[in-house]
């Protein structure tokens, strides 16, 4: 008996990467937006371990916070470093999650069966920008003071039971210290844990289902008489292959940035969060993080405070509803008809200028703008079932084209 | 191994007793949890210290100058206390079309600051400096034509572009949804102001 079996009789882990690795047989024909899946792990493993090195020397209280930072990244060896890989490892995650959600749109990754798959990366989502907005008001510059404000007070909008939500959060009637401590350990403990037992949710769920494919076709609808897909492939080595050449040229993007541009002239790091939090004077101009800007400039547009954070809400969570509102007999874009077409490049586009709109100052011919690109945004959501359904699609392969 | 014979010889199972069995520690594990969350909840609360606090704070006129502009904290809130010269005063009579709210109908200041000037005294304005939006602090900009051709003076909110006028009172159109609080207060005497508690 070889230590192998010895060990797998008693705790199957070559069993468990066989079945998982070897023996899950992906599509053949995934082409390059399928990187994104894994480096989207990449990117929550660099966050982690960076992570874990930052507590080392970060002191979360309002009087240590912002030297402690400043002191890791003066005095301690290569703590510049880390600092900045945790920083642009936020917004990269977002680029990476924000390519893997269109991915999924194009292609009608979110049909059934795949609803729940798509379920849990919504959720993902949502709980990669709770994360990443705790992790933002740590460093307790300006602009994380501002931000955890604002944000707070969007919950104090809800009728009755927001003010009281408000303070248990917060755990003051205003911003303060306990607010810091308490975000540190969201971010820290309680957010990570959750988006760790998601992330092996997603891949419970993904390995239940399969992988979709960029013809959408159901790839186990067409087996050979070993039961194995004729168009699947083993992941490993395959994919794994493929995923490293990926996971190399992300790399080779991630640290130039971090080397050369660590702040992107602001974008990944406002210039004001390197002034420490004062409570008396707000920043000329407040921003959002990029990645949450679309839903802030949904917020600013519309001029009633209560139903301008129901709509921020709805922005997010409008996404969940997909697989119920995407009527269409056929998943991928390659064979959805001209109309299906138009209004994906219709969100695409709105989403993108709701970006640029949530980033910059808040003057009436912006607010116009936003106004009218959060009416495209919606109007994707609630126009689909109508369009999906009486579109001209055309019918796909049997099996995957390369 | 008495009881498991005495068990496996009762060929009949009392269904219904399984079933009480069942829901009622069902229940005292539910009354449980709600049991463990209290403490859990409480503790989010703001406690003593925060409330502490809230001890209202004592503010001197006699360095403000017509014009000025000061920030005291109260409650971790910055309170604005500014010194409106005869002019911005007189135009805070004259009705403004563009304001929402001009009669401070939405209850947003103490009973004595529900007036045109919406303070104790026309001259010396009392505010809490936060956007009634999101709470952001708004900029006091007195100057006219400073934020648009319209602008009389007042206070600009940089964050979502909500408008004031120098009493506090929101315009329409804007993300900010009332007039700017007014804190409770009084004057101890001509030259001391207290902000946080109304005149006993």
């Amino acid at each position: 008996m070889s230590f192998n079996q010895w060990i797998n009789s008693r705790l199957p882990i070559s069993d468990f990467f066989d079945q998982h690795l070897r023996q899950y047989y992906a599509p053949k024909n995934l082409n390059f937006w399928y990187f994104f899946g894994s480096l989207a792990i990449l990117c929550l493993s660099i966050q982690i371990i960076s992570g874990i090195w930052l507590l080392m020397y970060y002191e979360p209280t309002a009087k240590t916070a912002f030297d402690s930072i400043e002191f890791m990244m003066r005095e301690v060896p290569y703590g510049w470093l880390l600092r900045y890989v945790h920083a642009v490892g936020a917004s990269s995650f977002f680029v990476i999650l924000y390519f893997h959600l269109y991915r999924a749109l194009m292609y009608g990754s979110y049909q059934r069966p795949r609803e729940l798959l798509w379920l849990s990366g919504v959720l993902l989502l949502i709980l990669a920008m709770a994360e990443a907005y705790t992790g933002y008001v740590l460093p307790w510059g300006q602009m994380s003071y501002w931000a955890a404000k604002v944000i707070m007070n969007i919950f104090g909008a809800i009728p009755f039971i927001g003010e009281p939500i408000m303070h248990l959060i917060q755990g003051d009637y205003v911003v303060s210290e306990v607010t810091l401590q308490r975000f540190f350990a969201f971010h820290v403990v309680a957010f990570p844990m959750i988006l760790l037992a998601m992330v092996f949710l997603h891949l419970v769920a993904l390995h239940t289902v399969g992988s979709n494919n960029p013809d959408g076709i159901e790839i186990k609808d067409n087996k050979g008489a070993d039961g194995i897909p004729k168009d699947g492939v083993p992941f490993h080595p395959y994919f794994t292959i493929k995923d490293l050449v990926a996971a190399a040229a992300f790399l080779i993007i991630f640290f130039t940035i971090v080397f050369y541009n660590p702040t992107m002239d602001g974008l990944f790091l406002e210039k004001e969060n390197f002034i420490p939090a004062n409570p008396l004077v707000t920043p000329p101009e407040i921003k959002p993080s990029w990645y949450l800007a679309p839903y802030y400039a949904i917020l600013r547009a519309v001029p009633n405070q209560l139903l301008g954070a129901l709509a921020m809400i709805s922005a997010i969570i409008s996404f969940a509803f997909l697989p119920w509102l995407d009527r269409s007999p056929v998943r991928s874009m390659r064979y959805k008809g001209v109309r299906s077409r138009v209004s994906l490049a219709l969100l695409v586009i709105s989403f993108l200028s709701l970006m640029a709109l949530g980033l910059l100052p808040p003057s009436p011919v912006y607010i116009i703008l936003a106004r009218i690109s959060a009416v495209i945004f919606f109007g994707y959501f609630i126009s689909l079932p109508y369009i999906s359904r009486n579109d001209r699609h055309s019918s796909p392969p049997d099996r995957v084209r390369m | 191994m008495l009881i498991l014979r005495m068990a496996m010889g009762n060929e009949s199972v009392d269904l219904k007793k399984r079933a009480f069995l069942t829901r009622t520690s069902q229940a005292l594990g539910a009354i449980a949890v709600c049991g463990a969350a209290i403490p859990l909840v409480q503790y989010l609360k703001p406690g003593r210290e925060a409330a502490m606090s809230s001890l209202p704070v004592e503010f001197d006129l006699s360095g403000l100058k017509p014009g000025d502009q000061r920030t005291v904290l109260w409650r971790g809130k910055p309170i604005w206390v500014i010194r409106r010269t005869m002019e911005q005063v007189t135009a805070l009579n004259k009705i403004n079309p563009n304001l929402s709210d001009p009669n401070s109908q939405i209850e947003q200041q103490p009973e004595y600051a529900k007036n045109p000037y919406r303070s104790l005294r026309p001259d010396i304005l009392v505010l809490v400096g936060l956007c009634t939006h999101l709470g952001c602090a708004p900029t006091f900009r007195p100057e006219p034509k400073a934020i648009d051709e319209d602008w009389d003076g007042g206070f600009f909110c940089s964050c979502h572009g909500s408008k004031f006028d120098l009493a506090g009172r929101v315009y329409k159109g804007v993300p900010a949804p009332t007039n700017l609080e007014v804190p409770p207060y009084y004057f101890k005497n001509d030259q001391l102001l207290v902000i946080g508690a109304h005149e006993a």
